[in-house]
């Protein structure tokens, strides 16, 4: 068997005795173990960036090394080894990307929280920690991701009752100016960021059911391709929603993120433009309204137009951001070194703003290049996969990120209207940060169900006589490949 | 569905591509104005709470210097200004309730080693902090002497290194102590300049580049080489003698000081500083009177100096009609009227013909060093304006000269060295005459170049002229500049 000419059996050494036939699981061994390798690799890279980061934090305040620096670094180290050991036991052919990145940006907005407010920091610290057992959980649970697709309008009840939860009097809280909020003893937390990920569920189950539907009956006004009106509804519901929340919780973020995601996934279910178009055209409209009907979104655009002549009232934050940003420069202040608190709600919204200052364009650029990269193997899970709903719900959920992401730094650079969302993973802020690992969960799922279908073997019974049909030839080589 | 991902993947990407763009134009292409701008106190603190390079004098006195604050506030460092009021006027203070004037100003960048010639990328990256020394052109012994020269007397004195622009003193009184500006109590410091401010002496205004006055019969070296360069006289040009000059358009006469009676060559006039022969000139340049002033900066753009915030302009015949204003320009021959310049003008104007005619920026910085003491920065000398031919300022060389050996201004004399001077006794809206002596030494190979105002005539008063009150300080202080 060593000596073997086919290189796709030969290389297997079985270390462990496996209760299934050894030629069929043998080839598979080894991709596996690389994938998770290579995760505890780039996982030790981003552990010590974030590491070295915490204790230069520390440095600029005080000259020893903190003592809680490895009780810090403990926990950091205990966190990711206690996901990575989740995702090889319980996804062990995920891609290996995602975890790492995802542990950069969490370990990068720690310390960078810690940088700015140690209380904040202690709290983000157990957010992580709720995070990593809500990522454990969802693999856990979520086994097949085709389970969710089965309990779709579940979910839409959940995500609905999520998003109109703040608006439940008593339970409901306003900071700062919108209305997000649930209020539960002593905790507090923001339903809406579930509901993101309960509605995706919906949406990818709901379209991917509907797609037909939804791409025939085309009728053609000019050049444009418009589909049937009764077909229309799902758009124009998830509009309604998206000005809902934009009208009821004064919560502009939330409200273009979320038709944002539904309208590409729209788009990505039906390969028509044409809804696209209707989409922006309607969210335009909506937005236009809302300009003329509420200050706080005249606000926001005329300080994103001009905030200098009001920079020391409406366009405060704004300005201050831009500065925090022109004062780092290149190399940035260092951290610790600058002065990132004279902006408000610094740790939240503006977390980027205070990065771009103290780690300047190289610290910035670092971060978006991370959620690109981030983004990057979130598409490419959604190519991979064989079936409609997961390869939709995972192009939902980097859409989520991606979009999040834009919407967050582009409002605090001036580059879009500042709407209050949080960066993914590096914002202060628990509920986003939960639910940011439980959509990380589910991606490794999809993709370890994707490395399964590729070549059987593994996978469950019913799994596997339909996807060794879809690939032919059952071997590692594409896995490997993709590597 | 794949197309669709990556239609919706590649237009994520292009997203977070124009998030960097934005990016680059703030922290690359736009910093240097968030950075500066002054709603953003980021440079402000970062200033306070890192250590600052020196402004040493070019004779090696430290004129400003950081040391390490135990006052107990959030600020670092403490700025210390020994000299306290004697420099104040050019290397003002560092204040972060006020903001930063003078050298503090000019050269912050330096000073607080954010240059780019001071830093490596070595020093960027391991975030080594960096200070940069100014060291100036003032000599610390000359501007003492200026100070002293003056005394209690209101007043400027300015001398100028003809050979380089440079400002090697530059002092006026009254003056006033920095080191309550550069403090750290907000309240404290915003008291002090608020009184300083509300003081009718004005003792926070750098008279000697923000001031201007009538330059009196200073000013007759410019009528002269704007006229020998237009070819309306030379100094053998004969003019009647008279007690007063009918001015056009006009009852009015104007007399001659102490209503004597002169005239004859324009050298002659010169040495004896008679009114009528130049108003006269003044009236003969007519339209080409203008432009000349420009050539020395009278009119235009004032003098770029490297000290905030910088000299304040002069004015000469601006928006005077030689046809319908005919009388200005027989005042502006002899420094009256509209014409108002800064004693640094004057200075100027008396380097133009210690160099032969060209003006060079002044200049207050003569190089910026590293900590290392290594010169990151050297200022050379710049060309500003040309203001006569070397024939006419060979001419008027040997005018000032003759002032000094035998006419108004021989009490500026110097034992062993000839001086060069003019003076200028200048009638004003404040009180008595402004006592001028502008001149250069030594004069057959010009070294410095002065400027001395005393307000009012000073302690002599009315009965001040600027031969009588205004040549000695510059004799004193010309004496001081010569010796090594």
């Amino acid at each position: 068997m060593v000596a073997a000419p086919s290189p796709v059996v030969s290389d297997a050494p079985v270390d462990t005795p496996a209760p299934t036939p050894a030629r069929s699981r043998a080839p598979r061994r080894r991709p596996t173990t690389r994938r998770r390798r290579t995760e505890l690799l780039l996982g030790v890279f981003a552990l010590v960036t974030t590491t070295f980061g915490y204790a230069l934090v520390q440095l600029a305040d005080a000259p020893d090394l903190p003592p809680d620096l490895w009780a810090i670094l403990a926990g950091v180290i205990g966190l990711f080894v206690v996901a990575h050991l989740a995702v090889r036991w319980l996804a062990p052919d995920a891609d290996p990307t995602l975890l790492p990145l995802a542990a950069f940006l969490t370990g990068f907005g720690f310390l960078v929280v810690a940088r700015l407010d140690e209380d904040l920091a202690r709290v983000q610290a157990v957010w992580a920690a709720v995070g990593v057992v809500a990522f454990v959980a969802t693999l856990a649970v979520v086994r097949r991701i085709r389970t969710l697709e089965r309990y779709r309008y579940t979910f839409l009840l959940l995500g609905v009752l999520a998003l109109v939860l703040p608006l439940v009097p008593g339970l409901g809280a306003e900071i700062n100016g919108a209305r997000l909020w649930v209020r539960l003893g002593p905790l507090n937390f923001q339903p809406g960021e579930a509901a993101k990920v309960l509605l995706v569920v919906f949406f990818a189950a709901y379209l991917v059911d509907k797609r037909e539907m939804l791409s025939t009956g085309t009728r053609w006004v000019g050049r444009v391709a418009l589909p049937d009106p009764k077909y229309l509804g799902p758009l124009l519901l998830a509009w309604g929603a998206s000005l809902l929340i934009m009208v009821r919780q004064k919560d502009l973020g939330s409200s273009l993120l979320f038709f944002a995601v539904f309208a590409a996934m729209l788009y990505i279910a039906t390969d028509r433009g044409s809804y696209l178009l209707i989409g922006f055209g309607l969210f335009a409209g909506g937005a236009v309204i809302a300009y003329q009907l509420f200050d706080h979104v005249q606000t926001r655009v005329s300080t994103w137009i001009d905030p200098w002549p009001v920079a020391q009232d409406e366009g405060f934050q704004l300005v201050q951001s831009m500065f925090a940003f022109g004062s780092g420069g290149f190399a940035g202040a260092g951290l610790g070194l600058g002065n990132p608190t004279t902006i408000p709600n610094v740790a939240t919204d503006f977390v980027f703003s205070a990065v771009g200052e103290e780690l300047g364009l190289v610290g910035g650029v670092a971060v978006v290049a991370v959620v690109l990269l981030l983004c990057g193997s979130g598409y490419r899970i959604a190519v991979q996969a064989e079936r409609p709903f997961p390869k939709l719900f995972a192009a939902g959920l980097t859409t989520i990120i991606g979009i999040q992401t834009f919407v967050i730094i582009g409002g605090v650079t001036r580059v879009i209207p500042l709407t209050g969302v949080t960066l993914p993973f590096v914002s202060y802020g628990g509920s986003s940060l939960v639910a940011n690992f439980v959509i990380l969960a589910l991606l490794l799922r999809i993709s370890d169900d994707n490395a399964r279908a590729r070549a059987p073997g593994r996978s469950g019974a019913a799994a596997a006589p339909a996807s060794a049909a879809v690939s032919p030839p059952p071997t590692a080589a594409p896995p490997a490949r993709r590597r | 569905m794949n197309r669709g991902i990556r239609k919706v993947g590649g237009t994520v990407v292009v997203l977070l591509l124009v998030l960097i763009g934005q990016l680059t134009y703030l922290q690359i292409i736009d910093a240097a104005n968030l950075d500066g701008d002054p709603r953003n106190l980021r440079s402000v603190l970062r200033d306070f709470n890192r250590p600052r390079g020196e402004i040493v004098t070019a004779d090696g006195e430290v004129l400003a210097r950081s040391v390490r604050s135990d006052d107990g506030t959030e600020f670092e460092y403490q700025r210390e200004y020994p000299a306290r009021g004697l420099t104040v006027q050019v290397v003002g203070y560092q204040s972060f309730v006020v903001g930063n004037v003078g050298i503090e100003r000019t050269y912050n960048r330096q000073l607080s080693g954010r240059a780019p010639e001071l830093r490596t990328l070595g020093d960027v990256l391991r975030a080594k902090e960096t200070t940069g020394t100014v060291v100036l052109e003032m000599r610390a012994a000359v501007q003492r002497a200026a100070a002293e020269a003056l005394g209690e007397q209101r007043g400027s004195v300015v001398v100028l290194d003809v050979r380089t622009g440079g400002i090697v003193a530059m002092y006026s009184n009254p003056t006033y102590d920095p080191q309550p500006l550069a403090g750290h109590d907000t309240q404290a410091v915003a008291d002090v300049f608020a009184a300083l401010s509300a003081d009718p002496a004005k003792p926070d205004l750098p008279r000697a580049y923000r001031e201007i006055y009538p330059p009196g019969s200073t000013f007759k070296v410019v009528t002269s080489a704007v006229a020998f360069d237009a070819g309306t006289a030379t100094p053998t040009t004969v003019f009647p003698p008279l007690d007063a000059l009918p001015l056009p358009l006009t009852d009015n006469v104007l007399r001659n000081f102490g209503g004597a009676t002169c005239g004859g060559t324009v050298f002659e006039a010169f040495v004896v500083s008679c009114n009528t022969v130049f108003a006269r000139m003044g009236l003969d340049l007519g339209t080409r009177f203008p432009p000349g002033l420009e050539r020395f900066g009278v009119e235009g753009p004032p003098p770029p100096l490297d000290v905030f915030p910088g000299a304040a302009r002069n004015t000469g015949l601006e928006g005077a009609d030689y046809r319908t204003d005919t009388p200005k320009y027989a005042f502006a021959g002899i420094g009256q009227g509209t014409v108002a310049t800064s004693p640094l003008e004057m200075a100027l104007v008396a380097a133009a013909v210690a160099t032969g005619g060209t003006v060079l920026e002044p200049r207050a910085a003569r190089e910026i060093r590293a900590a290392d003491g290594a010169v990151v920065e050297a200022f050379a000398p710049r060309p500003w304006k040309t203001a006569m031919t070397p024939a006419t300022a060979q001419a008027l060389n040997a005018m000032m000269r003759a002032v000094v050996e035998r006419g108004t201004g021989t009490r500026a004399q110097i034992a062993g060295v000839a001086v060069a001077g003019k003076t200028g006794t200048a009638q004003n809206s404040t009180g008595s005459p402004h006592a001028w002596f502008i001149g250069f030494a030594p004069a057959d190979a010009p070294r410095y170049a002065v400027a001395v105002i005393v307000e009012n005539g000073g302690s002599s008063g009315s009965e001040a002229t600027g031969g009588a009150v205004a040549a000695p300080v510059a004799a004193r202080v010309l004496e001081a500049a010569l010796t090594p």
